[in-house]
């Protein structure tokens, strides 16, 4: 009681103010609430409010069965719903031990790095914008609509897909993919290439990011930041290659990472990012086998539909498994996948019924988010938006 | 007497009708311009091409509900919006759009008033504008707009100083303070101000559009870290205000751009005013262009280049245009 008292004392300081940034801001990227003292422009103290969208999504998972909770997955980092789809699925191919064929996989893998160029798009859009690049976003969501058209072809939704199913895909990749995928191949390198001119030697751009929003390498792994940022640090931290998972370790591609771990080493490490999911989605898009879409396992898979309409087991095999789904053995699963912000993982609890008892995200944005303080302290309120936009926070994935 | 009392009265509304209409034309310009620079379109559903835009703008923004929020200073939240826009508006009284035509025998200059302290007074009516800005911050009870006041004031009274400071050297070598005089004074190509005074003439595109507060120096109302600033906390016709007044002295740095260093209304084969306008266009596609482009500065660093840059840049520009002269 004492220390809080002494604690109010201490804050009630005629020097400072104190911002209340947020939730309904044009810079927090959602709904995220910053509560600022600040003494004049210099940010003194930062303490980060979340909660404003939640939405309950890992608790309605307990009420749905295995198959139904793919499209909640969508809607956590809303922007990048494929990875998502891919980390819930290895959990549970994890825990039911289903092996997917190397079709699926491949296509899983081109998707997943797709929209990692897709959700990077929305980024150098909005942190470009938040430091006054307008025109960045518009030309990051134009490219970003030509990705969004190979998902609609594959699953008929732009954003929210669920493309991705136990086993493998919903379908087969649909005719035209193909040229569509190397359309983006063909035209993306000189985009970022335009990007790069806007900004990368940019003498404002220089000097709004490099030295800002910085964060030691040691500070960053004790507060168990991944993806980009971590490797903005220089640390060489990324799950495609420590722990492959979907055959990531058939695809050759490099880990671009920083040294001084601020605002601008991020932005370069993304930049060259895309660069290197490009180089995947060629080599994968390149070496598609032939073979199924979807590991054909019974009672878990829905069987083919020319089957369904010919063979009585198949038609109850489907009736069983669209009603009531399957049941997992009992045990408890842990997957973590490289999204594009980084570690996104999945603890998923089962205890042999039809829906999971319990599953928890480990989602990279909330993790990423609490070393925010850390990086704005000291800073001005304009290095509060670049460093917000340089984490790349989605606050659907943060609340949950 | 009559005459001269009918002829500036003509002149006053004439000039005031055409300067509000460009600053509607310049919101669509601007629109427009952008759009085009973003791969999109611009207002296109108005009018054929969007032209009556600014008309629907207008219209649309009387008939807001003025929203005054609780707490603000009732009398200087009004009197803010007022305090940006008049100057904008009375600074074009000294600006010479053309050379002079007869009419039934009357001489008619092209300049409401041919004053012989012009650029003094536009100096003098354009620091005012920032009591604006600081008012409509401070009485909005608002601490976004407080802030963006604040930096507002500060940004605008340091920019000044070298605004001020890069017209010397034009001041110097024409000899006058009056803005007709320094238009005659660059009746040749190559006496254009641009070329004898390049210094000062970049000095000047910079500092003006730091008068401004637009892009890349619009931290005063920068819509990513203050929401809007100085204006978050006003709606409708109030708004508006601040709107006019910011693309009024748009035209108006452009305008003075145009006297002071592009020769002002002269040029050949078309009408002196068609070239003063032509001119004028391409500061405002500059500025616009600009915006289009180059992020924001941070407010430090704005300060840094303002104090530590352009202010010795500005007196080495006059320190050499004295040189030369006297040599």
């Amino acid at each position: 009681m004492k220390s809080q008292v002494r604690n109010r004392i201490e804050r009630i300081d005629a020097n400072t103010m104190i911002l209340n940034m947020g939730p309904q801001h044009p810079s927090t990227h959602g709904v995220l609430r910053l509560i600022l003292e600040l003494d004049g422009e210099t940010v003194i103290k930062a303490t980060p409010d979340i909660g404003f969208l939640h939405t309950g999504i890992e608790k309605a998972m307990e009420n749905k069965t295995y198959a139904q909770v793919i499209p909640l997955t969508d809607r956590m980092d809303y922007v990048a719903s494929l990875s998502n789809n891919l980390a819930y699925l290895l959990s549970v191919e994890k825990l039911l031990d289903i092996q997917v064929p190397p079709k699926a996989q491949f296509i899983r893998v081109l998707l997943t790095e797709l929209t990692r160029i897709a959700s990077h798009l929305v980024w150098v859009g909005t942190h470009a914008h938040d430091i006054g690049a307008m025109s960045m976003l518009l030309y990051a969501f134009r490219e970003r609509e030509k990705l969004l058209d190979i998902f609609e072809l594959c699953s008929g939704q732009r954003m929210m897909t669920s493309y991705f199913r136990i086993g493998g895909l919903a379908q087969d990749i649909p005719e035209g993919f193909e040229s569509k995928v190397r359309e983006v191949l063909g035209t993306f390198p000189d985009r970022i290439n335009d990007y790069e001119n806007l900004l990368t030697k940019n003498r404002i751009w220089l000097n709004r990011t490099v030295g800002v929003g910085k964060i030691s390498a040691e500070d960053a792994i004790d507060g168990g930041v991944s993806g980009p940022i971590l490797r903005g640090c220089g640390v060489s931290w990324d799950i495609r290659r420590s722990n492959p998972y979907s055959g990531y370790e058939k695809f050759e591609f490099d880990i671009p990472t920083g040294k001084d771990g601020d605002v601008y080493d991020r932005y370069l490490v993304r930049i060259e990012e895309m660069r290197q999911s490009l180089r995947i989605v060629g080599q994968a898009l390149d070496g598609i086998p032939e073979g199924d879409f979807v590991a054909r396992v019974p009672g878990v898979v829905l069987p083919p539909k020319e089957e369904v309409l010919s063979n009585i087991e198949a038609l109850i095999f489907q009736f069983k498994l669209v009603v009531e789904g399957f049941s997992p053995p009992v045990g408890e699963v842990y997957h973590s996948i490289e999204s594009p912000k980084g570690e996104l993982g999945y603890y998923i609890i089962s205890d042999g019924s039809n829906k999971p008892c319990r599953v928890r995200v480990r989602p990279p944005c909330f993790v990423n988010l609490s070393a925010l303080p850390k990086m704005i302290e000291g800073g001005l309120i304009a290095d509060v938006v670049a460093v917000i936009g340089s984490i790349d926070i989605v606050l659907g994935e943060i609340d949950r | 007497m009559l005459a001269f009392v009918i002829i500036t009265f003509v002149k006053i509304a004439v000039v005031l009708v055409v300067f509000l209409l460009l600053i509607a034309y310049l919101t669509w310009l601007e629109r427009k311009l952008l759009g085009h620079f973003q791969v999109r379109l611009g207002p296109m559903r108005v009018g054929p091409h969007g032209l009556l835009q600014p008309i629907a703008d207008g219209v649309k923004l009387l008939f807001k509900e003025d929203i005054v929020p609780a707490n603000v200073h009732k009398f200087i939240h009004n009197l803010a919006p007022l305090l940006t826009f008049i100057p904008a508006l009375i600074i074009v009284a000294v600006i010479p759009f053309g050379s002079g035509i007869k009419i039934l025998g009357y001489e008619i200059n092209m300049v409401i008033s041919n004053f012989n302290m012009g650029i003094l007074y536009i100096l003098a009516v354009s620091s005012l504008g920032v009591y604006g800005l600081v008012l409509a911050g401070w009485s909005s009870n608002n601490k976004y707009s407080l802030l963006g006041g604040l930096r507002s004031s500060a940004q605008m009274i340091s920019y000044e100083v070298s605004l001020g400071f890069s017209l010397i050297g034009v001041l110097m070598m024409a000899g006058s303070l009056s803005l007709v005089n320094i238009v005659n004074a660059q009746d040749k190509f190559f006496n254009w101000f641009i070329f004898r005074q390049p210094l000062g003439f970049i000095l000047y595109l910079i500092c003006a559009i730091a008068e401004l507060n637009r892009a890349p120096f619009d931290l005063p109302e920068a819509e990513n870290e203050l929401v809007a600033g100085y204006m978050t906390e006003y709606s409708s016709m109030k708004f508006a205000m601040f709107f006019l007044g910011e693309y009024g002295n748009m035209i108006n740095i452009s305008a003075l751009a145009t006297t002071l260093f592009l020769g002002g209304w002269h040029g050949p084969f078309l009408p002196p005013v068609v070239w003063f306008l032509l001119k004028m266009v391409i500061f405002l596609f500059f500025y616009i262009w600009i915006r289009a482009t180059l992020p924001r500065f941070r407010y430090d660093q704005l300060m840094n280049f303002g104090w530590k840059v352009l202010i010795p840049l500005a007196l080495l520009n006059i320190f050499i245009t004295a040189v030369i002269m006297i040599l």
